[in-house]
């Protein structure tokens, strides 16, 4: 055991635990952070995925010993209460089936268009070929990508008119 | 806090924290913890002793709650697994009650506070069990009319009601709401009939023409919550002095336990006991991550079944073929047919297989079991809570009514939380160390041991006249079933097997015939039923997996149409609408008129174009396809047309586009509709291009994403269409009832694949799934493979 220091969600906790100890237990069983899921613990399915340092991370097989990073949950994606526009699109796209893979697909979408603000059809098929789903959401998750792209860079004054046109 | 309900606070929590906006703007519920809190925000208390009696399905009080501020709660005994199925059963009991949909909410599934209507499954939610709902509602509507008529002194005729306000029609000044009229009061009604299907009040329902919810879409109130990290699921629940558990499961099928050696774990942190019945072992720890590790270091020894419990998949089906039946059904006959096939100008046979599939939930089976007080509260996702409730008080010998499910969300169901194994294990380790105990499978257990849908092996011949109509049709369907499980038995449930139970007369199994209403003189269709060698404590025992046996038979099924239409030259829609229209006869759901419409609608949609398949053969790398199925599940219709691509080099299939006509009957919620099916045709894309169970015959070795794969994003077509019949195309027919929905359109999609590869290339893949090594190798066997 030894004293680990995390900061997630703007929030920072200093916790005696295992370093060895997969970030997901940590997030969902000691901070009351349960958006990321146990899916598969092999890091193949993506539910458990957060977001350090920009980059979409699968917190399942992550020990915390090697974070290095403020994490960001699906819990921090919202601000001041005003939901993340990807959150928006999946509700406007009423884009879950069960919703238990949405973690993954939203935090991986986050990350994508946080580097690629306008993804081709292409680009959102690669990045999110490792994100499953066995509702299979897909379709309507391409969909609500797409949405929050288009609401993300008409929200921006100086690309709005661009992508209005 | 709604005292009237009789739920207790630290349940109702859990089971409407979703809800929270709603029922904190609507009075309901003291929000006590802040949004997206820590812990504490689900941290249930321990439970009272109990007993939970069964709310009683005949009194309109256990359906439907009016509160003080005018707004409603209806309890239901359904589950939704992401479907909409509960905003769907808000639409019709507003309607129904005459109470805006916005003031409305919905709790579903828990054993003691909600009517038993066995959950869900089957397709079963808005055709069978919205109905009592409805009848309730409606009663409700007529039970608060009497009551105003009471207080105003005025016959009902003499009333108005509008969204929960009735008004004296002479002087609407005299105007009352429903919480007014029920304030603090119980209906008191009492409902007949017999079961809780047919169980009704006085008041009928409205005709669909009244209905003004009911044929919107509003959203479904779940979503909120599912993706702003709110939701509370099954996953998710904490109690105090909880531990964790995880199983370690046979190395091999069907492996006796010989020895445990506790002190390979007993030093590790947090250990707490290894639990051991037979040949059933779990680990407990204080924390999730040290259970995980300690059930993976445990040593155990194992002895090896003396014979093999399954052949290898690969051997499967040749173990099918010459396995001796444990079950014959008596076969469907039409007509003469081995007088009509020796007349027959043209006769053509074929043999399809289809290989085991998992369900391979995106999470593995997981409960929370707290034993406080001599009680069992049970926290789970099972889609059907109200038999695992029974079996668990079953399978611990406790009195039924110290059993409490208390259902939440969870991955998809499909049926495999029909068997579940979880909450079993969950509520007999809580039982052996007196702590709430919470237990979830890991990935390769779950993938491994998780109830399968049976292998198939089809086998039909068809004889076409000279003009090249169908006229003589020999279906034979051998399924690998025997043993399948039912729901939440306690006896066979996986844990009860490794326990040592074993039923003395396993379940007989089945196989299925074609789900068509084509008009062919001569038919006769058999279905057989074969067992493993080892059928107890095995991963390949069978359960029920979304339409258990209708994806396999209609793949062989929907392909023969296709290859008797290739064989007549004809083209695959025109050959099938002539086996439609080839009888007037009909049934009382007007199933022959309907397949007649969807098959014609989805051709209208897709744009088809009439001509025999395949295409001719071009030279380019990739070939592309077209192929339509159709079938029916109950009295739900769907055809499907697929689009594919089909890469000559490397194998790989990309179902460009789909296209779905559907019609079952009366709809609910468009917009559920579409996604629902949407990810229905989806699930029947991955079963039709990746899914198989694989193993050698010691156990089962596709066990993760990688060696069981899935449909993922790249797989998605670029377009999906869909038409929704909507009812009965002949207005002079009356309105049709709602039927099911959520698994119709996964069933004629991997004919509709197999048959649009076909087109695509003039190859005919009889095997399920169409994986790039398969298809490549069927196409180079052809000729029609680019080096």
């Amino acid at each position: 055991m030894s004293n680990v220091n995390l900061k997630v969600n703007g929030s920072a906790h200093t916790l005696d635990i295992d370093p060895t100890t997969p970030l997901l237990y940590i997030l969902r069983n000691d901070l009351g952070l349960q958006g990321p899921h146990f899916g598969c613990g092999l890091g193949q399915c993506g539910a458990c995925t957060v977001i350090i340092n920009g980059a979409a991370v699968r917190s399942c097989v992550l020990p915390i010993s090697a974070v290095k990073g403020e994490i960001t949950t699906l819990e921090g994606l919202s601000s001041s209460g005003h939901l993340h526009p990807l959150q928006q699109a999946w509700i406007d796209e009423q884009a879950p089936q069960c919703g238990f893979c949405q973690n993954g697909q939203i935090m991986t979408a986050k990350a994508m268009l946080d580097k690629i603000p306008h993804p081709s059809d292409a680009q959102i098929r690669e990045t999110m070929n490792n994100t499953l789903c066995r509702c299979m959401s897909y379709y309507r998750v391409q969909a609500a990508i797409k949405r929050a792209a288009k609401v993300i860079a008409e929200a921006r004054p100086d690309t709005g008119k661009e992508v209005a046109a | 806090m709604t005292t009237s309900t009789g739920i207790p606070k630290q349940i109702e929590e859990l089971l409407l924290t979703h809800r929270r906006d709603f029922l904190k703007s609507a009075g309901l519920f003291a929000v006590t913890f802040a949004a997206g809190a820590g812990p504490l925000a689900t941290e249930a208390a321990a439970q009272g002793p109990g007993p939970y009696p069964d709310p009683d399905f005949h009194q309109l009080d256990s359906w439907i709650v009016i509160h003080d501020n005018n707004t409603a709660t209806f309890y239901v005994g359904k589950t939704d697994l992401g479907q909409g199925t509960g905003t769907s059963f808000r639409q019709l009991m507003a309607d129904e009650l005459d109470i805006a949909f916005d003031r409305t909410t919905c709790i579903m599934g828990s054993t003691d506070t909600t009517v038993d209507q066995g959950g869900s499954g089957g397709s079963t939610a808005m055709e069978r069990d919205s109905w009592p709902m409805r009848r309730a509602a409606a009663e409700a509507r007529r039970a608060l009319l009497e009551m105003a008529s009471a207080r105003f002194a005025v016959p009902v005729d003499q009333l108005s009601l509008s969204d929960a306000v009735i008004s004296v029609k002479a002087d609407p000044s005299k105007h009352v709401t429903y919480g007014e009229l029920i304030a603090g009061k119980k209906f008191n009604v009492t409902l007949t009939g017999a079961n809780v299907n047919v169980v009704t009040g006085i008041a009928k329902v409205k005709p669909v023409q009244a209905l003004k919810y009911t044929g919107q879409s509003p959203q479904r109130d779940d979503i909120p919550a599912k993706v702003d990290g709110s939701m509370k699921w099954a996953v998710d629940v904490k109690l105090p002095n909880m531990v964790h558990a995880r199983n370690v499961k046979p190395p091999y099928a069907c492996a006796k336990l010989t020895s445990i050696d506790e002190s390979s774990v007993r030093n590790l942190p947090g250990f707490i006991k290894v639990v051991s019945k037979s040949n059933y072992v779990a680990v407990v720890c204080e924390r999730e991550e040290q259970a995980i590790r300690a059930a993976r270091q445990l040593k155990t020894t194992w002895e090896k079944p003396a014979t093999a419990p399954f052949p290898a998949s690969e051997d499967l089906f040749t173990y099918m073929r010459s396995a001796t039946p444990t079950s014959t059904a008596n076969p469907v006959v039409l007509g003469k047919p081995d007088d009509a096939f020796s007349s027959a100008a043209k006769v053509i046979e074929a043999e399809y297989e289809i290989p085991y599939q998992g369900h391979t939930a995106f999470a593995g089976a997981h409960a929370t079991a707290d034993p406080s007080n001599g009680q069992m509260t049970i926290y789970s996702n099972d889609m059907k809570s109200y038999g695992m409730r029974n079996g668990v008080a079953t399978f611990l010998g406790m009195p039924r009514d110290r059993v409490r499910v208390v259902w939440m969300q969870g991955p998809q169901g499909f049926g495999r939380t029909a068997a579940d194994d979880a909450a079993c294990e969950a509520a007999w380790i809580a039982r052996e160390i007196g702590r709430p105990v919470r237990i979830q499978w890991m990935r390769d257990e779950e993938t491994a041991w998780d109830t399968k849908g049976p292998a198939f092996v089809v086998k039909i011949r068809g004889a076409l006249d000279s003009a090249g109509n169908l006229v003589s049709y020999d279906y034979n369907a051998r399924s690998c079933d025997y043993n399948h499980l039912g729901y939440n038995e306690p006896d066979t449930v996986l844990v009860a097997q490794l326990m040592g139970s074993r039923r003395a007369k396993p379940a007989t199994g089945s196989s299925e015939i074609p789900s068509d209403m084509y008009a062919v003189p001569n038919r006769r269709m058999t279905r057989e039923v074969v067992s493993l060698p080892i059928v107890w404590e095995t991963p390949l025992r069978t359960g029920n997996l979304r339409d258990p046996n209708g994806p396999q038979s209609t793949f062989a099924a929907e392909s023969f149409i296709d290859e008797l239409a290739a064989a007549a030259k004809a083209d695959p829609v025109d050959f099938r609408m002539k086996m439609l229209t080839a009888s007037t006869a009909d049934d009382a759901g007007f199933r022959r008129a309907r397949s007649i419409a969807v098959l014609k609608a989805v051709a209208e949609l897709y744009g088809w174009n009439p001509r025999p398949s395949p295409k001719p053969l071009s030279n380019a790398n990739v070939l592309s396809g077209r192929g339509v199925a159709y079938s029916f599940r109950g009295q739900t219709i769907v055809g499907v047309i697929a689009e594919v691509e089909v890469n000559r080099q490397t194998g790989h299939v990309w179902a460009k586009r789909l296209a779905c006509a559907h019609d079952c009957g009366l709809v609910v919620n468009p917009q559920s509709l579409r996604h629902t099916l949407e990810c229905a045709m989806l699930h029947g894309l991955s079963r039709a291009l990746h899914e198989e169970v694989q193993f050698n015959t010691e156990k089962v070795t596709s066990v993760d994403w990688v060696s069981h794969p899935t449909l993922r994003h790249a797989d998605v077509p670029e377009r999906i269409d869909i038409v929704l019949v909507n009812g009965d195309p002949n207005p002079n027919r009356p309105d049709l009832p709602p039927y099911g929905a959520g698994e119709a359109a996964l069933k004629p999609m991997l004919a509709a694949i197999a048959n649009a590869i076909h087109d695509a290339t003039g190859v005919r893949i009889r095997r399920v799934p169409f994986r790039d090594a398969r298809v490549l190798a069927a196409l180079k066997a052809a000729r029609a493979a680019v080096a």
